[in-house]
């Protein structure tokens, strides 16, 4: 990757504590994924602290127009996060919201941008940090069974979590992942975008939704809620249209499947 | 049509982009040809740490340029008029238009024929010409086709990218006189080509563009592949340059790292057919060449983004189009739709400049900021970045004091005490949960029609219970 946006990172041994920072969507519309990361950290030995505070990074907002308002909704966030412990994001956007954008938000604020910089630092995208820090090795204990990524072009290009993202299952030795046409390309969420320019979003999103049925997979996964609300909610629609009574494209955050694939919940 | 200057792309922008969306062939025709021009790309960038170095290159030439734009030039205009070239200056479209016609009406010109130019595009040259009664013809075969066809380019390096093989007969037995109809590629190049041969001999004039100024040597670079800048420039007893006041860099070993990012990166070409190196008009005992040289150096709002820490960055562009090859917006709607000259990512970031904010408000929201277009931009403009600060700007309060034009023009009332009262419910926990705790309590009336969502998709509805709902019932049961 050659993003201006990305350097290479130095990456902490494995700490006893962590924040978990959900985001507003897996909060209110995808907890189990949430849970299932807060599950996949604690196996590890890790404490999970979820701050009860939190909201949302501010990205709406921020990408909106609306600096000012995503200001105030940042600076709420940056003070649930005192203790030097990092901050996982089971989302690339919103990881890359808080690790890029937070200082570039506070760039003429001194008062917050030391905050910000110091937040920036210890941000990480929840299968970076399983990857790089945990050094997550459990053993697949399902059958097989094939799946697509869907990688957020967030997560891809701020967050380089698309290679950490394929590391985890790649270590799944029962699954197959089947590679879509144009990987890379976005599946046209883009926050307020797919509501103020919805034929864009359509078209984008249904291709997206063709290239993924097209692999054969048998579900897709995401590390980001926003793309897989928009996927999965496109396929189910025209799943609808079609009068099709089975799921065309069943999918899940990648946090679940990998908490379930590694004997999550046999105990 | 060329599009008038007073056009405003934003309005009817949702409209063109839907029936462009709706439209197969277009469709069809942009992914084919956009996935062939990545491909073509990628095949001469096929080490990642090279490729990295020269756009590192890239960049640093273009952005030590502009932070000496004002000398560099001043420094262009003496050495150019030393070379025997003069320099006009023009603040906007009709002063450029009305130092072209100037000097037609001066030689009695009754033709000119040009090369591509996107700056003439942009000023409407063909317009103003055809106004004061002298023919304009573009000599690029797919400007010829488009000008045939009374279309703008829609796209700024490969202009006629929207139209078939099918189509493209259709017009030429239409259009060219004593031409029967032939799907057969070479022959319609060759119809073409056998039509401007002929008036190249004719023409009192050529124009063209410049892809780089030569501050230090008073040189102008014009990159090409088919001949016709070179014959434009050459044959005619007259050669008018026209360019933006970007274009300046200071010595001519600044020239080849940018050529070869632009031409790699815009068609894949290793290097273009031509090079043209212009320094002079004809000298004493050279056999050929225009007996006149101008370069009309054009502003038309791009001091604007100059007088701007973060927006000059937009001057950095080579213009080699990679961004819009490589963004999943353009690939669907196509360039027409934008309404701009310059369609796609960069003409979201320049055309603020050249034509207000609040007239371009749109086209900066039409991008869902995933990067793409950055990641390939060989000179490393941030645009994602930039097309976020458009927004703000956009949307900026009548007392923010922004100095851009037709900052906060299309600002909504609505939107923005949504976004206020969304900060409101976002800063204040408390009042999150007990949204939330509706929402998610009350998910049975969760409404089904969520506007644009679920114009498409099935509603989202809110899980039965929260992650926070979750993790405190789990403490619970832990203790």
């Amino acid at each position: 990757m050659d993003s201006p946006i990305q350097a290479v990172r130095r990456y902490p041994s494995k700490p006893a504590d962590v924040y978990l920072f959900a985001t507003c969507l897996v909060d209110q519309f995808a907890p189990d994924a949430g849970l299932d990361a807060v599950r996949l950290l604690e196996r590890e030995g890790i404490r999970v602290h979820f701050p009860q505070a939190q909201t949302c990074c501010g990205q709406p907002a921020y990408t909106s127009g609306y600096p000012d308002e995503a200001r105030a909704v940042a600076v709420a966030q940056m003070k649930l996060f005192p203790e030097p412990w990092p901050v996982i994001v089971p989302s690339g956007s919103c990881g890359a919201m808080m690790r890029h954008h937070y200082p570039k938000l506070f760039a003429d604020d001194p008062a917050h941008l030391p905050v910000a910089e110091e937040l920036a630092e210890r941000v990480f995208e929840l299968t970076e940090f399983l990857v790089h820090v945990v050094n997550f090795q459990r053993a697949d204990r399902g059958d097989p069974y094939t799946v697509a990524l869907h990688t957020s072009c967030h997560a891809r290009r701020e967050m380089n979590a698309h290679l950490t993202g394929h590391a985890l299952l790649a270590g799944l030795d029962q699954v197959t992942v089947v590679r879509q046409v144009r990987e890379e390309e976005c599946c046209g969420f883009g926050g307020t975008f797919s509501l103020k320019h919805p034929s864009i979003s359509e078209a984008m999103v249904t291709e997206k939704v063709e290239s993924l049925r097209a692999t054969g997979a048998e579900r897709v996964l995401s590390a980001d809620c926003g793309c897989l609300f928009n996927i999965l909610g496109r396929a189910e629609y025209l799943d609808k249209v079609a009068a099709c009574s089975k799921p065309s494209l069943p999918g899940e955050h990648i946090a679940s499947f990998l908490w379930r694939r590694t004997g999550g919940g046999e105990q | 049509m060329t599009q008038p200057l007073h056009f405003h792309p934003s309005e009817g922008f949702a409209a063109r982009a839907r029936a462009a969306t709706a439209d197969p062939a277009l469709r069809k025709g942009f992914r084919g040809a956009m996935d062939f021009l990545q491909t073509k790309r990628q095949a001469q960038f096929t080490d990642a740490a090279e490729l990295s170095d020269l756009r590192d290159l890239g960049a640093a030439i273009r952005r030590y340029s502009l932070s000496r734009l004002p000398e560099l030039l001043q420094q262009l205009e003496t050495n150019l008029v030393a070379n025997g070239i003069h320099v006009h200056w023009a603040e906007n479209a009709d002063e450029a238009n009305a130092i072209v016609i100037d000097i037609a009406r001066r030689r009695e010109a009754k033709l000119v024929i040009k090369g591509k130019s996107m700056v003439s595009e942009e000023v409407a040259l063909n317009h103003a010409l055809e106004g004061a009664g002298i023919e304009a013809l573009e000599s690029d075969m797919g400007e010829y086709i488009v000008q045939l066809a009374g279309e703008g380019p829609s796209h700024i390096i490969m202009p006629a990218i929207h139209k078939t093989k099918q189509q493209i007969a259709e017009l030429f037995a239409a259009k060219v006189p004593g031409v029967t109809y032939t799907e057969n590629v070479d022959e319609l190049i060759l119809i073409g080509r056998n039509v401007l041969r002929q008036k190249f001999a004719e023409a009192d004039i050529g124009l063209s563009g410049v892809n780089f100024a030569v501050a230090e040597t008073g040189t102008l670079c014009l990159l090409e592949n088919e001949g016709n800048g070179r014959m434009c420039t050459t044959v005619p007893k007259v050669h008018i340059a026209i360019t933006g006041i970007e274009k300046v860099v200071e010595k001519l070993e600044h020239v080849p790292p940018l050529f070869s990012l632009l031409t790699r990166s815009a068609t894949g070409q290793a290097v273009t057919t031509y090079l043209n190196l212009i320094s002079s008009p004809r000298k004493p005992g050279e056999r050929d060449g225009p007996e006149e040289v101008h370069l009309i150096l054009l502003d038309n709002g791009r001091t604007q983004a100059y007088n701007d820490e973060q927006l000059r960055a937009t001057l950095q562009c080579i213009r080699c189009g990679a961004c819009m090859n490589h963004c999943p917006v353009y690939a669907r709607i196509g360039g027409h739709a934008y309404g701009t000259t310059y369609p796609g990512p960069i003409g979201a970031i320049v055309s603020p400049h050249l034509l207000g904010i609040g007239a371009t408000h749109a086209l900066a929201t039409a991008s869902t900021l995933c990067g793409a277009c950055a990641e390939v931009c060989p000179v490393r403009i941030p645009i994602p970045e930039l097309l976020i600060r458009l927004r703000n700007e956009a949307q900026s309060a009548a007392d923010s004091g922004s100095e851009l034009r037709g900052a906060g023009e299309s600002r909504s009332v609505l939107v923005s005490m949504i976004f206020r009262a969304w900060a409101l419910m976002y800063t204040h926990p408390m009042l999150y949960r007990i949204a939330t705790w509706f929402m998610s309590r009350g998910r049975a009336l969760t409404p089904t029609a969520q506007g644009a969502w679920t114009g498409i998709r099935t509603p989202l509805v809110p899980a039965p219970k929260r992650l926070r709902d979750l993790l405190a019932e789990r403490n619970s049961r832990h203790e």
